[in-house]
C-alpha cells in the first residue's frame, strides 16, 4: 500500500542536466520542489577522486557509473519480422545513472543545432521537392526555430562555461570559429581548448583540402569559470579519461559542477535519491497529472502528489513512462497512428584509421580531453548541395580522439596477427602514432515509420512493467550518406600524411552491441499540433497539460550534432515558458 | 510546554531593522526591537549557536551539543527563556555576571569552555542587548546535564583557583592612540568573536598562553592557524580585503575555509556587516608577526619523494606551482594554511579529504578527496614535507612518526 | 556543524536538502588483487591458463609473457568476482538465440564459460596429440592448436571454438593492458612497451608539445616506482 506523502508545487523525475536545470527555474520561482532520482548521489571527492578515477577496466570496461540492465533494460529488434530480445549488456548506447545523469560521463561536446535543422521538412522540400525525400522518411519541422532557442542555447553554454570559437556573431562570421553554425549573440564564455599534435594535423590537412576547420565545443574547460550562479569550475588537465569517467578536477561541466551546489541550498529543494519513479499518475479525466508514485531502494512504495511534473529521465525512460502511465496514445507503425513511439532516431556514426610512420609521427594519444578536436562542418545538414548525391542529411568529420587508454588504443593495421609477437610488435608500433576517433564522422540519423518503440510482450523490468522495445535499423539513406562522409574522412586523414587509411563506413544491419553513441532521441517528439506530435513547442504534453517532457525525447528527428546542447536549449526554452506563462495561467500554452 | 515568547519576539522575527542602535538605557525593554536586534548580532558575532544549539535538533540554543575541551567533555547548557531548564528565571544581573564573569546563579563557575574570558570585555549595554535577544526567542523545555568532565575536573570549586590565576573580569577599553576602526574590530575580536578562544595557544591548565596570542592552537584534530600579521605563518600575505572575503564568503583567492572554521563562517562571520569584518581585519593585521625566515632547510631526498608524489596527486587541481584555482583548491604556495608549525590540520586535509564550505556568495563548496587510502605514512610525511617546503614556503619537516599519530587520532573521530 | 539532513529512509536511498552531502574520509576505491592462488580456477585449469595467455602474449624482447605479466590472475580474479556471474547483467528469461545484432542471450556466466570451455579444450586437445594435455605441448603445437580454435577447425564438445577463443583472447589482452592492480600487466610491462605513461592526471605542460616524446615515469593506480626514495 502506497504511503502518500505531503504536497509539492512541483515534482521532477531524474536528477540529470534537464532536471537539474528544471529544478533550479522551479525553485528560483518559488515553487517547491522535489526531484526523484533512480540512481546514487555522485560527488567528485568520494566518486572521481583523483586517486582512482583513472581506472578503465572499472569504468569503461566494467561500467561502474552507468545504469546496469539488471536495475532496467529495454529490448531490440531490426524489424517488426525479428523478436526483440533483451538488452542484456549495455553495447550500442550507455544510459547513465545517478545523480548528474550522463552529465557525468558524457565527453562534454556542446554543440547548436544548424537553423535549417528545426524547420527540416520545409527545408529539404523547397530546395529538392518532396520526391527527393523516402517516401518513409518521417521528419518534421520542430516548431521552434533556431532563433526562439538561441537565447537560451547561449544561456546552457554559459551555464557550462562552454570552451570554443564563435563562428557567427549576429550575423558576422569569424575567423577560426564554424562558418557555417547559426548566428550568436556573443561569444563563448572561454576560450578554445588547446589541441593535440594530431587534432592540430588534421586541421591544417583540412585547410589544405580548402575547407574551414574549428575547434570542437567543449564543455572540458580550458581555463577557470565562474558561472552566472556563482559555482567555480576548474581547468582540464587534458587526462584522457573523460568521457565514461566522472572528472576528479572540476573541468568538466556537469550538473555537479555547474547547478547542484546553489541547488540543494535552496530551502525550497529536496533530492530523494535511489528512488526509482514507477507511473505518472493521472486523475479519471486522464488530462491532468496528479503526481508520481515511485519505489526506494527497500521496495517501499510511495506516492508523491503535486499540481506540475517534469519528466527529465534519459529518452528510452521517457517514453516508457509515458506508455506505462497511459499518456497520449501509442505508436502503431501499421497505421501510423499514435504519437508516443515515433520517430524515434540514433546518430550515424563511422571513422577512418589512419595508421602513420612511428618514426615521424607522435601523437600522444593520451593527452587528450572528452571534446577536443578540430572539425569541420562543410558536409553537415544541408550545408551542401545534395541533388547529385542521392542522399539527405549530413554530419561533421573531425579529429576528435579523446584518448589513448591501452584496452580501447589497440588498431593495427588489417591483416596483422591478432595475438603473438606480431601482435606485440604492432601494437608497440602503432599505438602513438595512430589516429583512430571513434566519432570522427558524427552524422544525422532521419526518422522513418518503421523504426519506433513500444512496449515488449514479454520481457519485464525488476517491477514487473514491460521493458520498451527498440525497432530499429538503419535505412539506404542514412548508409549512402556514411559512405559518401567518411570517404571525405578518409581523404583528410590521407592529407595528414597517413601511410595506411582503412576506412569503416556504417554498414548495416544496426547493431546494438557496436557503441555508436548515447544520442537516442524521439519517442515524443514536438510539433505544431497534437496531430503530428506529443508534445507543444513548449515541451508540453498535449494530452497531459500539467507535464512537460524533457531531453531528446523531443526531436523530431536527429541531426548532425550532439544532441545535450539543444537538450540544454530547449530545457531553458521550456522553463522560460512554464515561468512566464504556465505558472501565471496553468493550462495549456498552445491551442492548435 | 508552555509558549512563553513574549509578543516582542514574533513581531522582532518580522522587523527588518538592522540597526545596531544606541545605547538604552538600563534594562530591558521588551518593545524595544533596535536592543533586541543588535542582540542578535551580537549573539551572531558571539557564535553561541555554535555550543548552545544542537544541529539537526530544529531547537535554537537549546542545548545539548558536546563541546569537546582537553579535559573531557561538557554538554553546552539550554539557553532559551525556559523557566525550569533554560535561563528564563534569572535576573539579569545573574545574565550579565555568568556572560562577562564566569558565575552562574547561586555562585556555581562557568567552566571557561564558555568564553566569558572573551566575553567579559562586552559592555554592560551590549550584554544586555544579547539578553533582550535571547528573552525573545521560543522557549525549549530541554534539560541538560552540562558537567561530563572526569575527576577531578568536574569539581567546579577548583574554578574559583583557575579564575584567581588565570581571570580579570575587565570591560573592553579602547586605545585612544589607535582608529576607532581598529577599536572596533578589537573589540569584537577580543571580545564577542572570541578569536583567540581557537587561535590562541593554551597551557597545561586550558588558559591563554597571553605571551602567543592568536599565533594558533590543537583543538579537536584541527590546528586553528597563527593569526597575527607574520608573513609566513599568518596573515602578512593577505590583504584585509582577502579577510573579509574570507569571513563572508569562506573564500578569498588564497583559500578556503573547511573544517571547524566552516561552521564559524556559516553561523556567525559570513552573516556579520562587512566594516565589522574589516574592523577584526585591520586589528589582526596589526598583530606582529613572530619570526618568518626560512628554517632549517629539508632532506632533499624527502623533497624528491614528496615532488614526485606532489606531480601525480596533487597538481591536477593545486597546479605545478601550487597556485591552485580561486574559490576551488586552495593555493599552496606562500600559503599560512600549508606553513603552520603544527601540521595537523594538513595532515587530516591530506589523510580524509576536505570539504570547502559554500556560502551563497560563493556556492561551489568543492571537496578534495582523501590520500590516506594510497599514502603511506612515509608517503604522507614526504608530501606535505615537500608541499611546507616548495615554491619558497618554509616549515618544519613532518615525520612517518608524526602521520602514523595523526592517523591514529583521526580514525576515532567522526566528524 | 552538518547543514543538511542526510537521513537515509531505507539501506541505501537518501534525502539530500540543505547542502552536498560529504563524509570524511570517505573514499571508493579498487581492492588490490593479492597475486598468490587461484580463487576461481582449479590448479589445473590455472596451469592451463597460465600456458595459453604465454602463447597468446608470448615472452620477447618487447615484454614478458602473458604469464608473468599475470594474465591469468587477472582473468582468475575477475571470475571469481562479480564480471564472472555477470552480475548487473540482465539476466532474466527467456533466453533464446537471436541475431548476431541482438549480442550474446546465453544464460551462461563468464565463469561457467571457461569451466565448460576450458575441459572441452583439453578434451580436444588430448584427443589431438595422443592423451597429451596442452600444458605438455611444445610452443609450435600450441600455437597450431591454438590457430585452430581461431578458424574453428579445431572443434569443441558442446562449446563453439570460435567464441570460446575470442573471449580468451579478450580477456589476456585486457589483463595485459589493464591497471596492474587487478593483477595482470605486472610492472605496467605492456604500458611501458606501448608509450602510455599511465595513469597522469596533469598534461598541461604536453598538450602543446606537438610530436614529442613524454618523458614522465609510468604511473599505475598503486603503483608508483617514482616514489621510492
Amino acid at each position: 500500500m502506497a504511503q502518500k506523502l505531503p504536497h509539492k508545487d512541483a515534482v521532477i523525475i531524474g536528477l540529470g542536466w534537464t532536471g537539474s536545470i528544471l529544478a533550479h527555474e522551479l525553485t528560483d520561482a518559488g515553487l517547491d520542489v522535489v526531484a526523484i532520482e533512480r540512481g546514487p548521489w555522485r560527488d567528485t571527492g568520494t566518486d572521481f577522486s583523483i586517486t582512482y578515477a583513472q581506472d578503465e577496466l572499472r569504468y569503461r570496461i566494467q561500467h561502474e557509473l552507468f545504469l546496469r540492465p539488471a536495475q532496467i533494460s529495454v529490448t531490440f529488434r531490426n524489424n517488426a519480422q525479428q523478436t526483440a530480445l533483451p538488452v542484456r549488456n549495455w553495447g550500442a548506447f550507455m544510459l547513465g545513472n545517478g545523480v548528474g545523469g550522463a552529465g557525468v560521463h558524457w565527453n562534454a561536446e556542446t554543440w547548436r543545432f544548424l537553423p535549417s535543422d528545426f524547420v527540416l521538412r520545409t527545408h529539404l522540400t523547397q530546395r529538392y521537392g518532396a520526391n527527393f525525400l523516402p517516401q518513409d522518411m518521417t521528419i518534421q519541422d520542430w516548431g521552434v526555430s533556431y532563433d526562439e532557442l538561441e537565447p537560451h542555447y547561449d544561456a546552457f553554454e554559459y551555464l557550462c562555461g562552454t570552451s570554443g570559437q564563435a563562428g557567427n556573431i549576429k550575423g558576422q562570421i569569424q575567423p577560426g570559429g564554424n562558418p557555417f553554425e547559426g548566428p550568436r549573440s556573443r561569444p563563448y564564455p572561454t576560450p578554445p581548448l588547446k589541441q593535440g599534435y594530431g587534432h592540430a594535423l588534421f586541421a591544417e590537412a583540412a585547410r589544405q583540402l580548402g575547407y574551414k576547420p574549428f575547434p570542437q565545443p567543449a564543455g572540458n574547460l580550458s581555463q577557470a569559470y565562474t558561472n552566472p550562479l556563482g559555482v567555480t569550475l576548474g581547468q582540464c588537465t587534458y587526462c584522457g579519461f573523460c568521457e565514461w569517467f566522472g572528472c576528479a578536477n572540476y573541468s568538466k561541466s556537469s550538473p555537479q559542477t555547474t547547478i547542484l551546489p546553489v541547488l540543494v541550498r535552496k530551502s525550497n529543494f529536496e533530492a530523494r535519491t535511489e528512488c526509482e519513479v514507477t507511473r505518472i499518475n493521472l486523475d479519471n479525466t486522464g488530462k491532468r497529472a496528479t503526481g508520481v508514485s515511485y519505489v526506494n531502494a527497500s521496495g517501499e512504495e510511495f506516492e508523491q502528489p503535486a499540481d506540475l511534473v517534469i519528466l527529465c529521465g534519459f529518452q528510452l525512460f521517457n517514453v516508457q513512462l509515458l506508455l506505462l502511465s497511459g499518456i497520449g496514445k501509442p505508436y502503431d507503425p501499421n497505421t501510423g497512428e499514435g504519437q508516443i513511439g515515433r520517430n524515434f532516431t540514433h546518430q550515424t556514426m563511422s571513422t577512418a584509421l589512419g595508421f602513420f610512420d612511428k618514426d615521424k609521427f607522435n601523437f600522444n594519444p593520451f593527452v587528450s580531453a572528452g571534446a577536443i578536436g578540430m572539425c569541420i562542418d562543410e558536409f553537415n545538414g544541408d550545408n551542401f548541395d545534395h541533388g547529385p548525391l542521392g542522399f539527405v542529411g549530413g554530419g561533421y568529420l573531425g579529429q576528435v580522439q579523446t584518448n589513448g587508454r591501452p584496452m580501447e588504443t589497440t588498431a593495427v593495421p588489417p591483416g596483422t596477427p591478432a595475438w603473438g609477437s606480431k601482435w606485440k610488435q604492432a601494437l608497440r608500433d602503432n599505438y602513438l602514432s595512430t589516429i583512430n576517433a571513434g566519432g570522427g564522422v558524427h552524422a544525422s540519423f532521419y526518422s522513418y515509420r518503421d523504426v519506433y518503440m513500444d512496449l515488449d510482450p514479454t520481457y519485464k523490468d525488476r517491477f514487473g512493467r514491460p521493458l520498451v522495445r527498440l525497432t530499429i535499423d538503419f535505412h539506404d539513406n542514412e548508409l549512402k550518406m556514411s559512405a559518401w562522409l567518411t570517404d571525405k574522412y578518409a581523404e583528410i586523414i590521407q592529407r595528414m600524411g597517413a601511410k595506411q587509411v582503412v576506412k569503416h563506413p556504417r554498414k548495416g544491419p544496426y547493431d546494438v552491441t557496436q557503441y555508436q553513441t548515447s544520442h537516442l532521441c524521439g519517442g515524443a517528439i514536438m510539433g505544431e499540433n497534437p496531430g503530428n506530435s506529443a508534445l507543444n513547442k513548449y515541451l508540453q504534453s498535449w494530452d497531459v497539460p500539467n507535464l512537460f517532457v524533457q531531453g531528446a525525447t523531443a526531436f523530431p528527428q536527429n541531426a548532425g550534432y550532439n544532441p545535450t546542447g539543444t537538450v540544454g536549449a530547449l530545457a531553458y526554452w521550456s522553463a522560460a515558458a512554464i515561468r512566464s506563462q504556465y505558472l501565471k495561467n496553468p493550462g495549456p500554452l498552445v491551442h492548435a | 510546554m508552555r509558549d512563553r515568547r513574549p509578543i516582542a519576539a514574533t513581531l522582532a522575527a518580522v522587523t527588518l531593522c538592522a540597526t545596531m542602535g544606541s545605547a538604552s538605557a538600563a534594562g530591558i525593554d521588551k518593545q524595544n526591537f533596535s536592543q533586541i536586534e543588535k542582540g542578535r548580532y551580537l549573539a551572531t558575532a558571539a557564535d553561541c549557536a555554535a555550543c548552545h544549539t544542537l544541529p539537526g535538533s530544529g531547537h535554537q540554543l537549546a542545548g545539548g551539543r558536546p563541546v569537546e575541551t582537553p579535559f573531557g567533555m561538557l554538554i553546552a547548557p539550554n539557553i532559551t527563556p525556559d523557566p525550569q531548564t533554560g535561563i528564563g528565571a534569572w535576573t539579569d544581573d545573574e545574565f550579565v555576571n555568568a556572560l562577562t564573569k564566569g558565575t552562574g546563579r547561586h555562585g556555581t563557575r562557568l567552566y571557561p569552555a564558555m568564553p566569558y574570558t572573551y566575553y567579559t570585555k562586552l559592555t554592560h549595554d551590549d550584554a544586555l542587548a544579547i539578553r533582550a535577544y535571547l528573552n525573545s526567542i521560543p522557549a525549549v523545555h530541554n534539560a541538560v546535564k552540562s558537567n561530563q568532565l572526569p575527576f577531578p575536573f568536574k569539581m567546579r570549586w577548583t574554578l574559583a583557583l583557575w579564575d584567581a590565576l588565570f581571570f580579570k573580569a575587565q570591560t573592553f577599553a579602547a586605545d585612544p592612540h589607535k582608529s576607532a576602526e581598529w577599536n572596533r574590530g578589537a573589540y569584537l575580536a577580543e571580545g564577542p568573536a572570541h578569536c583567540g578562544m581557537c587561535h590562541t595557544p593554551k597551557n597545561f591548565l586550558g588558559a591563554d598562553k597571553t605571551g602567543q596570542r592568536l599565533q594558533g592552537y590543537n583543538l579537536q584534530g584541527w590546528f586553528a592557524p597563527n593569526i597575527t600579521n607574520d608573513t609566513r605563518r599568518g596573515l602578512g600575505s593577505w590583504s584585509a580585503d582577502d579577510i573579509v572575503s574570507y569571513l563572508k564568503t569562506g573564500h578569498n583567492k588564497i583559500t578556503t575555509t573547511t573544517g571547524l572554521m566552516s561552521e564559524t563562517l556559516n553561523l556567525s562571520t559570513s552573516h556579520m556587516h562587512d566594516d565589522d569584518l574589516r574592523a577584526i581585519a585591520i586589528y589582526l593585521k596589526d598583530q606582529p608577526g613572530q619570526n618568518d625566515k626560512p628554517g632549517a632547510a629539508p632532506d632533499q631526498s624527502v623533497m624528491k619523494v614528496g615532488a614526485q608524489i606532489y606531480a601525480d596527486e596533487c597538481s591536477g587541481c593545486h597546479k605545478a606551482d601550487g597556485s591552485g584555482i580561486a574559490a576551488l583548491f586552495p593555493m599552496l604556495k606562500n600559503s599560512p594554511a600549508v606553513q603552520q608549525t603544527d601540521p595537523t590540520t594538513l595532515l587530516r586535509v591530506v589523510l580524509r579529504g576536505a570539504a570547502a564550505a559554500g556560502t551563497d556568495k560563493a556556492p561551489t563548496a568543492s571537496s578534495m578527496p582523501q590520500f590516506g587510502w594510497i599514502l603511506t605514512d612515509d608517503q604522507v610525511a614526504a608530501v606535505v614535507t615537500y608541499l611546507r617546503n616548495a615554491w619558497g614556503n618554509s616549515a618544519p619537516s613532518v615525520s612517518a612518526g608524526d602521520v602514523h599519530k595523526a592517523r591514529q587520532a583521526f580514525v576515532q573521530r567522526s566528524d | 556543524m552538518v547543514l543538511l539532513a542526510l537521513s537515509a529512509g531505507t539501506a541505501r536511498s537518501a534525502i539530500v536538502k540543505g547542502g552536498l552531502p560529504w563524509k570524511p574520509g570517505a573514499a571508493n576505491p579498487p581492492t588490490p588483487v593479492a597475486p598468490e592462488g587461484w580463487r576461481y580456477f582449479t590448479a589445473q585449469e590455472g596451469a592451463l591458463v597460465e600456458a595459453f595467455v604465454d602463447r597468446l602474449i608470448p615472452a620477447d624482447d618487447l615484454s614478458p609473457g602473458g604469464k608473468d605479466c599475470g594474465c591469468a590472475v587477472f582473468i582468475d580474479r575477475q571470475l571469481a568476482g562479480p564480471h564472472g556471474r555477470f552480475e548487473g547483467y540482465y539476466m532474466s528469461g527467456p533466453f533464446q538465440k537471436g541475431t548476431k545484432q541482438q549480442g550474446p542471450q546465453s544464460a551462461e556466466t563468464p565463469a561457467q564459460q571457461y569451466r565448460k570451455g576450458l575441459a572441452a579444450f583439453e578434451t580436444a586437445c588430448r584427443s589431438k596429440f595422443s592423451g597429451k594435455s596442452f600444458v605438455q605441448l611444445g610452443d609450435q603445437e600450441k600455437d597450431e592448436t591454438i590457430k585452430g580454435l581461431e578458424d574453428g577447425t579445431l572443434k569443441l564438445d558442446g562449446v563453439d571454438a570460435k567464441e570460446f577463443f575470442k573471449l580468451i583472447l579478450k580477456d589476456t589482452q585486457n589483463g595485459f593492458l589493464a591497471d596492474p592492480i587487478y593483477g595482470g600487466n605486472k610492472n605496467m610491462a605492456s604500458w611501458q612497451m606501448i608509450g602510455f605513461p599511465g595513469t597522469h592526471y596533469d598534461y598541461r605542460e604536453w598538450i602543446d608539445r606537438h610530436n614529442q616524446r613524454v618523458t614522465l615515469p609510468t604511473v599505475a593506480i598503486a603503483t608508483h616506482p617514482n616514489w621510492a626514495s
